[in-house]
């Protein structure tokens, strides 16, 4: 352990014998205690101390230079990693960073909001390049990729539907049933298929699977296109020429927007299906009068509605997380952020969105 | 535990190492052996497995069979004390963390913790071991290792982000003496910085060794580094080390490789810089 004992020179001052190991991992107390010292030290006798490495070197220096002290005694090894220290001498420690806490949360309001400012700014100007975009490959369709298209709506799509088709077929389920127990109240069990026929295709259906792929695939585009943007692939693509938004963003939003009504539909079924089956077994209606009721109470409009509003739900929910992938920037865990910051902005767009189709489509009398 | 003489200046030995992935076969009955206060040079083409042999060393990876001494401690092999299986469970590394304190390792892309500024990076290991340091001194110590490492006492309170490649480097290297180790692992210091660059690292590494007494274990292709800073090389090929020595000794060893490594354009270019 490193130690030091004080001798009282005659002149009043004070002389600090050092000993023992001076290496980091034998310092333990020695800091406090030397910073604890009072009383002018004159001199730091350093002869009789063992081994020292830069720590216990940068102790004794710093000692020394508070206390204005002499460095005495012979000693090869920590003269030599003192003079080291002493030939380029570390600038003062700045002190970290302290704001006053009341500034400190104004200083906080103010960003959020700038950034949030800032955000929706970045975002218009997104939206306006992939739609410039889209118009330059209209123009030119040899240079829409359709093989990426096409790798994405397997992504997208296809490896989506076992999650979204069991979700969606017990959320038929859970509706019926709940319908049921409900309508019995009042001895209309036989409305629990209106029930489930219009607000499967008006509302849940698309709803819920646009919530599935903004978790499945918004978040990966946002990490996809993050890592990228890390790894700076994304600036060697400007660097050659290739357009991002053309090559990486384009893509994704068609394939989503594509797939959506595709998953969207398939996912109304597969309620219908769950909901069939719950009135088969607890209401005893036969699969046969189910269809006929579903297909007798539910407008051909309410899959109109479905298909109108998946497109739009698939391009916010690829292009919150194409917009989150591009704003990554420095570090990893920005894309853990960025990924985050894209489901959330989808799913909360969607529904926003939602809300206004359902009025729109109520007043306009579907 | 080994029959082998005991060679008390030797801070690293390797013995008998093979590694393979899969039926690829990379060290095939690889000895080598660092001794203390030198600076190894280990050189070698591109996949003759330079950094499999540094990741073994350091535990990363676990060799097929063969023994690792490190610091006169068996690290690996079939009777090292640390290497039994039960005892690995949930633990970071299979190295004993006395022994990994007394090394300090620089990755060739500087692996700074990318959410850390270089301050606290540098603290990261500090923390780990010496729970009890006070945050000034750790301050005090990062700021130290910082000027140490050659970088402007205001990046200490930079990002990695925000540093050159250059200044990563030193950077790491700060970090990797943070806990002032005896042995330094250095892969590839100096690829990728500009000649001027490379040359002051490569003088910041021969003053840290004479001034902290390092044993350096560095990797490289810089035929520059090898003609200014290293007391011995280490060539690696064949799936072994054909030889090692320092640079004269190699010229006059033959083997096609090493002749055309140090005897190509670029080695006498290095040769009569050197001199």
């Amino acid at each position: 352990m490193a130690d030091f004992s004080e001798k009282i020179a005659p002149d009043g001052g004070l002389t600090l014998e050092l000993s023992g190991q001076l290496t980091i991992c034998h310092i333990g107390q020695f800091d406090e205690r030397l910073r604890e010292l009072d009383g002018q030290v004159n001199q730091i006798d350093i002869s009789d101390i063992g081994p020292i490495d830069t720590v216990g070197a940068w102790l004794i220096f710093r000692t020394a230079q508070i206390n204005d002290a002499q460095i005495v005694g012979n000693n090869s090894e920590a003269e030599r990693l003192i003079d080291e220290l002493s030939e380029n001498p570390v600038d003062d420690v700045a002190p970290s960073f302290r704001q006053n806490p009341a500034n400190h949360i104004f200083a906080e309001i103010g960003e959020s909001v700038m950034s949030v400012f800032k955000t929706m700014l970045n975002f218009t100007s997104f939206v306006g390049q992939v739609i410039v975009t889209v118009f330059t490959v209209f123009l030119h369709p040899s240079r829409l990729r359709i093989n990426a298209i096409i790798q994405r709506f397997d992504m997208v799509g296809v490896r989506a539907l076992a999650i979204v088709g069991l979700m969606s077929f017990l959320i038929g389920i859970v509706v019926a049933q709940q319908g049921a127990v409900q309508l019995r109240q009042f001895g209309a069990e036989v409305f629990t298929v209106n029930l489930v026929g219009r607000l499967t295709f008006r509302e849940l259906g698309v709803l819920m699977s646009a919530i599935m792929i903004a978790g499945r695939s918004g978040s990966s585009f946002a990490a996809q296109i993050g890592t990228m943007k890390i790894t700076e692939e994304i600036d060697a693509m400007r660097v050659i020429g290739v357009s991002p938004i053309e090559a990486l963003v384009l893509p994704r939003v068609f394939a989503t927007v594509i797939m959506m009504p595709l998953v969207g539909f398939y996912a109304c079924l597969m309620s219908i299906i769950g909901a069939g089956l719950l009135t088969w077994i607890v209401l005893d209606m036969p699969p046969v009068t189910f269809t006929d009721r579903i297909r007798e109470v539910t407008p051909i409009t309410d899959l109109y509605i479905a298909m109108i509003k998946a497109p739009v739900f698939g391009a916010i929910i690829a292009l919150a997380g194409c917009f989150q992938g591009m704003q990554v920037k420095n570090n990893a865990e920005e894309v853990g952020f960025r990924t985050t910051a894209a489901v959330v902005q989808a799913i909360f767009l969607v529904i926003v969105l939602d809300a206004f189709f359902a009025i729109f489509f109520t007043e306009i009398g579907w | 535990m080994n029959n082998k003489p005991h060679d008390g200046d030797a801070i690293l030995r390797v013995e008998g190492l093979n590694n393979s992935f899969g039926s690829q076969v990379i060290h095939d009955n690889l000895d080598l052996k660092l001794r203390r206060g030198e600076i190894l040079g280990v050189v070698g083409g591109s996949g003759t497995g330079k950094s499999v042999l540094m990741r073994s060393i350091i535990g990363l990876q676990k060799a097929t069979h063969g023994n690792i001494h490190i610091f006169d401690n068996h690290v690996f092999g079939e009777d090292a004390p640390s290497s039994d299986q039960r005892s690995n469970i949930g633990r970071v590394n299979y190295i004993d963390s006395e022994i990994r304190r007394k090394w300090g390792v620089l990755f060739q892309g500087g692996a700074l913790f990318s959410t850390l500024t270089v301050a606290e990076n540098i603290q990261v290991p500090l923390r780990e071991y010496y729970p009890h340091f006070s945050q000034c001194l750790l301050e005090e110590i990062a700021a130290y290792k910082v000027r140490l490492s050659g970088l402007p006492s205001n990046a200490a309170a930079k990002y990695p982000s925000e540093l050159s490649g250059g200044m990563k480097k030193r950077a790491g290297l700060a970090r990797a003496l943070a806990l002032d180790p005896e042995l330094l692992f250095l892969d590839e210091p100096t690829a990728g910085l500009d000649p001027i660059g490379a040359a002051q690292f490569d003088n910041l590494i021969r003053e840290l060794q004479t001034a902290l007494g390092l044993s350096v274990f560095l990797i490289t292709h810089d035929l520059d580094t090898l003609y200014a800073i290293c007391d011995r090389i280490a060539v690696l090929a064949d799936k072994h080390v054909v030889a090692i020595g320092t640079i004269d000794e190699l010229l006059a060893y033959d083997h096609p490789w090493i002749n055309e490594y140090f005897l190509g354009p670029r080695g006498r270019a290095a040769n009569n810089a050197g001199k």
